[in-house]
């Protein structure tokens, strides 16, 4: 008789807590010591004392919180495990962003995978998702109705480019995350061909810069710092998507707004953000990629994370499997 | 039909108007016929597709899907067919994609049986987009913020043609329009239209400003009331009828009685179409209940009659009078009602005066809510299509305002992105509990300065007090005096009204909101 996980891992208001290894897991809130999947705020947060996470994702909170990042902060790589308090404790490639992990929680002849943001789909600026088959999956699930079906990155990132050629008046205004998004767009649009400088919104440079150094070639980088609007006509801009709606974009002259992400699937939510150019790619596992990985794992039982948990978890109890909402505190999936 | 579905997909998201005309414009140089011609056909509402696709695409798609998921799906998407063009379940792409000329030939024959088949099989070769501008095609209304008129622009600027050369030959022409495209292409002479009755480009005016009359010699001009109605352009052969919009759009269809009191009728004429009862105007709003139906029922045609009051002729019977001064063509206009005694018709009156200032008088004084105010008409002006300078002016009443309070702001597009350039504005009223509360009672994103706009901005954003989405609602603080043409009643709204053309007249920095108008003020300028 297996040990019923819930009496070892839980949510807590402070965010998922592994009882017997005395650490949570991506923590809302400040805490003694803290596992981190990967570097994107809602998971990453500053101000813990311990933090566990794979270097490179100890680098990102560095360049983001600086000294804030943690105390106390350990590296683990992807393959390694460390043992906390008898939980032993594995990184494995989430392929969500640079340094992205699932973290594998073996605990008494018992193991818990808990995936953090992941997909399946190539990513030139990080490592591919690798299936660890485990006792228990915790799934996000951003994208979890079956309508979301990302298109191929790289079509999507050709057809940015031919409408840089077919509309060479008009600055191309591109709303990305900052954080694996931005760098993946670049890396795609470099492999279609596009090999003019790209410019950036100042709150990008730093994590381009990072990723540089990791061995992520993105081609030129300018700032779009004090450039006249005509300087950057027919050019392609990079900036955060909230950076669209403000003030700042008020420096192009009739911009082409674009935005990359998986909510561009949907003309509504694309509409509403203004998108006049919506590009379909995510770093989050779409709907065929959730049922796929929910497969490959094995496991017995399914807990559901931030998102639309009502599809997946109908979808899950369809496929025979146990299925639980976890209710995390938290996360936001708008960013994406 | 992979061009086409990314044309429309461009389109759906393009919110300026010389961005979408540069979409089609490539589309048309670069797409060979026939395909071109069926998406023009597609663009100006020309393709009449007979078999329920709606319910079929539903029919299709019930094996392939569980409820709950369409159910969860579809609420959240919004709209059926981009649903299903998500949720079909194959995506072969091996298959062959059929093309736009293959798609419309093969529907003209359907049968309903073969009809499930045949659309799977399409939406099995398409991905997302084209899964989704083919069920938009089928399924009867694009609403890709294209009209008809910005599609013949498209064409005609997109081999160097004026839209009003397209226009004259557009309602002689037939799908897939290859004559069409071989003149533009200049590989043919334009189409002859022989004597079918085409829609003629119409002469339109500028609105008069200050200053203009001083330049003016009273004698050289005519003038006449301005109808509140809508431009309509008659056009027959003897044998065929047909009634324009101003944008050229045959709307016939919506006015059979038109077409009764008129058969027989040779000649093309300008007039103000009108819904009329017993000789009187009826308001605008009664006319508005006819436009844009697709069947008209009898009721409705007794109902609601519509009446043509007629102001210029451009053809009498074969004869073109264009070259002709408003004179010679009022006479020509004159002798034809004359002749043949049409119901449902009448003439605009010329209204004689002798000096711009009785004729100052005359517009202030008008206040019959069918009057919109005067016309100024060249007496020596030949007949030009467009909105030529110095030949035809409207001189409008003076527009109603209103002062009111800003209660939402909507960013913008294009342009106006990054800027809250969308303002709703309401009117005050005593609410269930006794206190003041605002209403809103129109909506409104001109007559404004760049330099205003930037000021209005950062006032919604300093003064935001809750978000959704791109709406923001603002405290009640700032007052727009309000400039519009009328108040309606309307069912649509809470406060029980809708006003028409609404525009901000002036920013009214100074004015506390507590001042600004009472929603009774505004219901007692209702037209009667």
């Amino acid at each position: 008789m297996t040990l019923d996980p819930a009496t070892w891992l839980y949510p807590t208001p402070k965010g998922l807590y592994c009882e017997p290894g005395d650490f949570y897991i991506d923590p809302a809130r400040p805490v003694g010591r803290a596992v981190i999947t990967h570097g994107h705020a809602d998971h990453a947060r500053p101000g813990n004392t311990a933090v566990m996470a794979t270097r490179q994702t100890l680098d990102i909170m560095q360049v983001r919180y600086g000294e804030r990042a943690g105390e106390n902060l350990q590296a683990i790589d992807y393959g390694e495990t460390i043992s906390i308090n008898g939980v032993d404790v594995g990184m494995a490639p989430a392929g969500h962003i640079l340094g992205a992990a699932q973290v594998i929680l073996d605990w008494q002849g018992y193991r818990a995978v808990v995936s953090g943001d992941y997909k399946r789909a190539t990513d030139p600026t990080c490592t591919g998702f690798q299936v660890v088959k485990c006792d228990l999956f915790i799934t996000e699930a951003t994208f979890g109705l079956p309508v979301f079906v990302h298109e191929n990155a790289a079509t999507e990132a050709a057809r940015l480019v031919a409408s840089l050629d077919a509309s060479p008046q008009r600055t191309h205004l591109l709303g990305v995350y900052g954080l694996g998004k931005c760098q993946r767009m670049i890396c795609l649009v470099r492999a279609a061909g596009y090999d003019k400088p790209i410019y950036l919104h100042g709150a990008l440079q730093g994590l381009c810069a990072y990723y540089t150094t990791q061995g992520v070639e993105l081609g030129e980088l300018r700032p779009v710092a004090d450039e006249p609007p005509e300087a950057l006509q027919g050019q392609l801009v990079l900036c955060p998507p909230s950076a669209i709606a403000d003030r700042w974009s008020r420096r192009m002259n009739d911009p082409l707004t674009a935005f990359a992400s998986g909510w561009m699937r949907v003309r509504a939510r694309a509409r509403q953000r203004g998108a006049e150019f919506p590009i379909i790619v995510s770093d989050h596992a779409d709907w065929p990629e959730l049922l796929q990985t929910i497969t490959d794992v094995e496991a017995g039982e399914i807990w559901v994370t931030h998102g639309r948990e009502d599809a997946l978890l109908h979808q899950i109890s369809s496929m025979g499997l146990k299925g639980r909402a976890l209710a995390l505190v938290g996360f936001e999936d708008e960013g994406e | 039909m992979h061009a086409f579905a990314e044309l429309m997909n461009r389109l759906a998201f393009t919110s300026s108007r010389n961005a979408k005309l540069e979409l089609m414009q490539a589309y048309f140089r670069t797409t060979p016929d026939p395909d071109r011609g069926i998406a023009l056909a597609a663009l100006t509402d020309g393709l009449n597709l007979r078999l329920p696709f709606r319910r079929l695409v539903a029919e299709l798609l019930e094996p392939h899907v569980d409820p709950v998921l369409y159910k969860l799906s579809r609420d959240y998407v919004g709209d059926t067919a981009e649903t299903v063009s998500l949720l079909w379940p194959v995506h072969n792409e091996d298959a062959p994609v059929p093309s736009l000329s293959e798609i419309h030939e093969t529907l003209q024959s359907l049968k309903r049986a073969d009809a499930g088949p045949v659309l799977a099989g399409w939406l099995d070769a398409l991905d997302a987009n084209g899964r989704w501008a083919l069920l938009k095609l089928v399924t009867g209304g694009l609403r890709i913020g294209v009209s008809a008129r910005l599609a013949k622009t498209a064409i005609a600027q997109a081999f160097d043609h004026d839209v009003a050369d397209v226009e004259e030959i557009w309602h002689s022409i037939e799908l897939p329009y290859e004559n069409l495209f071989a003149w533009l292409d200049g590989r043919a002479d334009r189409p002859d239209p022989g004597d079918t009755p085409v829609f003629r480009p119409v002469m339109l005016a500028h609105p008069l400003e200050d200053g203009d009359l001083a330049r003016l010699a009273p004698a050289e001009w005519v003038t006449e009331w301005k109808w509140d109605g809508i431009r309509v352009q008659l056009a027959g052969n003897g044998r065929d009828l047909r009634l324009y919009s101003r944008t050229g759009d045959d709307i016939s269809k919506s006015f059979p009685d038109i077409a009764d009191a008129f058969s027989g009728f040779s000649g093309v004429a300008d007039g103000e179409l009108l819904v009329m009862r017993d000789g009187d105007i009826a308001p605008f709003n009664d006319l508005q209940q006819r436009l844009n139906r697709k069947t008209v029922s009898a009721a409705m045609v007794k109902d609601y009659p519509a009446h043509i009051r007629f102001y210029d002729l451009l053809f009498h019977h074969g004869d073109d009078l264009r070259a002709l001064d408003f004179t010679a063509r009022r006479k020509h206009l004159e002798d034809l009602l004359a002749v043949n005694e049409f119901s449902h018709a009448s003439l605009s009156e010329v209204i004689e005066f002798k000096t711009f200032d009785e004729l100052t008088v005359l517009r202030d004084g008008a206040r019959d809510a069918n009057i919109e105010g005067l016309m100024l008409k060249r007496i020596a002006s030949p007949y030009m299509a467009g909105r030529p300078r110095g030949h035809w002016f409207k001189w409008k009443r003076d527009a109603l305002t209103a002062d009111c309070v800003v209660m939402y702001a909507q960013r913008g597009s294009g342009k106006r992105s990054s800027f809250y350039s969308d303002y709703t504005f309401g009117a005050w009223r005593t609410g269930e509990d006794g206190q003041d509360e605002l209403v809103p009672v129109g909506k409104a994103y001109s007559g404004f300065t760049d330099a205003e706009l930037k000021k209005l901005d950062k006032f919604v954003r300093d003064n935001t007090t809750d978000r959704f989405g791109p709406v923001r609602a603002v405290k009640p603080d700032l007052v727009f005096e309000v400039a519009f043409d009328a108040v309606q009643p309307s069912s649509r709204h809470k406060s029980g009204i809708a006003m028409r053309f609404p525009r901000i007249h002036r920013i009214r920095w100074d004015k506390p909101a507590n001042e600004a108008d009472h929603l009774d003020t505004l219901l007692t300028l209702v037209a009667q």
